[in-house]
């Protein structure tokens, strides 16, 4: 159950920042913008046909803030490997690997709700769990775990109206 | 209420980056997104449809796995499904965020509401992980223990997706007959754990308690009983005309596909792959025992129905060969620094008395590191990613959750066919909302 990294790791001299095996798991530390075209010759060359996962991690490091992990499976040689990518705060900016994988899509949305990580190219990077107007990003590690108080605001009711009925229709829009 | 009023009840807002909207507008940004939603969702579309045949329908909630928290809002063209989109996000709960404020113990019975059909495995799928990030050893007898009780989970589980499924295709006797081993199964886990649905037994380092006599006479009397229920259960829906024209060639997904969408489990093995963590990588005592995993080809859901089916009867063999193979010994590792001491050890020793207390609110001292770790839970790969800063706490914590994938392949299955097949291709698909929401 092991695969020779050292064509890949010749072919990417550039790409790959860091290796490091703990616990007989593998990861390799990729630059942001260039995970596409790893994935694709990981896919391709090495079999990696399965994306177990996509999540993202708040190191909570001036630099470098975030970083996002793949988990990536071999079904034939029943091998798992890791990449890893690290973005800056200000401009926390991945290439997507939706073409890759179609898997990616919802892994993705899902890294963006819960870090706000933008994948550069991804079809439909809406929110996954949070409401849409919802402007914070909950797994980021100065989120208060109470929550933000008045952050999802109650619909709102007309102050005026004397009974149930006549407060909802205020809030579609209509006149009592 | 105002911005700043804001601000003095929420300690730590401050440092959060400022919102774009201000308090004041934000109603007004909110109605804005209310109304694109409902237009979306309710408004009949003219481009290229002289005859205002397509239509937009939320699709509510059918199966009582799915209960109130899955939508799926559905394109139509008379009664033939031209787009779907699956909305989750109902039910989210912020296990993640719990999970970095809690020892690695305490989150223990918060996975048990992930998958709530089979708890056993989700406790067993995160003790397992931590065991592998500390590096931690379990007696022989709590391995078994775990493998017998996580196969206990998968039948459970399989039961509830039996009757659901028979259900959704117009037929309710079965929901009660499998409801009834059901309950035989949930009066072991009573017998076990003290619990009948939420059980939290796995403790890092071994399990919270042993097997009794009662309990093991109980299973294997069970046992020998519902070996007899699979053939009748088979024989009457396995040609059953009715089932098979619901079933056969109803949301076909195939091999490339399953790979690519990240399906997983026992749908994933309906359309050909032979992936099963029990076999690709093992643990618990999977590799002791003798069991196949059942694939199919077609990918529909009558394969999705008879890969469950076989896996119960798999199940089945792996209670009686692991219950027959039970080794004797303790059920915890006996060492006070990974793994709470036992409960009459507390009452007349005071360095057990340290060690729970600290192990209570210090938590288990993890190494640096971080690593990822499956197992083939009824649903598909549970897998839990673990990074660690070497305190009691995980710094993350990532659920890879089955349900969740599964669900990303349902616009595949149901895209093109008949609106009365999308109940069917859920309910194939087995998702567990609290797991997919998190």
């Amino acid at each position: 159950m092991s695969i020779s990294f050292d064509e890949f790791s010749a072919h990417f001299s550039n790409e790959i920042r860091e290796k490091t095996t703990f616990r007989g798991e593998t990861t390799f530390l990729i630059n942001p913008l260039e995970i596409e075209r790893v994935c694709i010759f990981l896919k391709s060359k090495l079999g990696f046909t399965y994306l177990t996962d996509i999540c993202g991690a708040d190191r909570f490091t001036p630099e470098d803030r975030f970083e996002v992990v793949y988990n990536l499976f071999n079904p034939e040689s029943k091998f798992r490997l890791r990449l890893k990518v690290w973005v800056n705060e200000e401009n926390p900016v991945v290439q997507t690997v939706t073409s890759v994988w179609q898997s990616a899509n919802w892994y993705e949305r899902e890294t963006y709700d819960m870090y706000g990580v933008i994948f550069k190219g991804h079809p439909d990077l809406r929110r996954m769990y949070m409401t849409e107007d919802f402007e914070y990003f909950p797994l980021r590690k100065e989120y208060p775990l109470v929550g933000v108080a008045g952050s999802i605001p109650l619909p709102e009711i007309d102050p005026k109206a004397n009974n149930r009925e006549a407060a909802e229709r205020y809030n579609r829009g209509e006149t009592v | 209420m105002s911005l700043h009023q804001v601000s003095e009840i929420a300690s730590g807002y401050e440092q959060l980056p400022k919102p774009r909207a201000t308090f004041d507008n934000r109603f007004g940004e909110r109605k804005k997104i209310y109304e694109v939603l409902e237009d979306r969702d309710t408004t009949i579309v003219l481009q290229d449809d002289p005859l205002e045949s397509t239509m937009v329908l939320n699709m509510g909630p059918q199966h009582p796995a799915t209960h109130g928290v899955l939508r799926v809002v559905l394109k139509l063209d008379g009664e033939t499904v031209l787009s779907a989109v699956p909305e989750l996000g109902y039910l989210h709960r912020a296990m993640e965020k719990l999970a970095e404020n809690k020892t690695y113990h305490e989150f223990m019975p918060y996975t048990d509401r992930l998958d709530y059909m089979s708890p056993y495995s989700n406790n067993t799928a995160l003790c397992l992980a931590v065991e592998k990030l500390g590096d931690i050893k379990v007696p022989p007898r709590a391995v078994y223990i775990r493998t017998i009780m996580c196969e206990l989970a998968r039948i459970s589980s399989h039961l509830l997706w039996l009757g659901t499924m028979v259900m959704d295709t117009g037929a309710v006797s079965m929901f009660l007959w499998t409801f009834e081993e059901r309950e035989h199964i949930y009066n072991m886990f009573d017998m076990l754990t003290g619990a009948r649905f939420t059980i939290s037994h796995c403790r890092v380092g071994g399990v919270a308690s042993d097997f009794s006599s009662e309990m093991v006479n109980y299973m294997t009397g069970w046992l020998k009983e519902f070996k007899k229920r699979i053939p009748e259960w088979r024989m009457m829906l396995d040609r059953n005309r009715i089932f098979i024209e619901r079933m056969e060639g109803i949301g076909v997904i195939s091999k490339a596909d399953a790979l690519d969408l990240g399906l997983t489990g026992p749908n994933l093995r309906a359309s050909g792959v032979a992936m099963d963590v029990r076999k690709d990588e093992p643990y618990l005592a999977y590799p002791e025992l003798n069991f196949k995993v059942p694939i199919f080809e077609n990918g529909d859901c009558y394969a999705r129905y008879l890969v469950r089916m076989e896996e119960m009867e798999e199940s089945v063999k792996l209670l009686e060969q692991a219950l027959k193979k039970l080794p004797k010994g303790d059920v915890r590792t006996d060492n006070a620094k990974v793994s709470y001491p036992w409960k009459s050890e507390i009452y007349h020793s005071m360095e057990a008395l340290i060690h729970d207390f600290m192990m209570t609110h210090e938590g288990i001292q993890m190494p640096k590191g971080e690593i990822y770790h499956a197992i083939e839970a009824p649903k598909g790969e549970l897998g839990f990613y673990l990074q660690s800063d070497g305190s009691g706490y995980p710094w993350r914590l990532k659920i890879r959750s089955p349900s969740f994938c599964n669900l990303q392949a349902l616009p595949h299955l149901v895209e093109g066919g008949m609106i009365a097949d999308v109940v069917v291709s859920i309910g194939s698909l087995d998702p567990v909302m609290g797991e997919a929401d998190k």
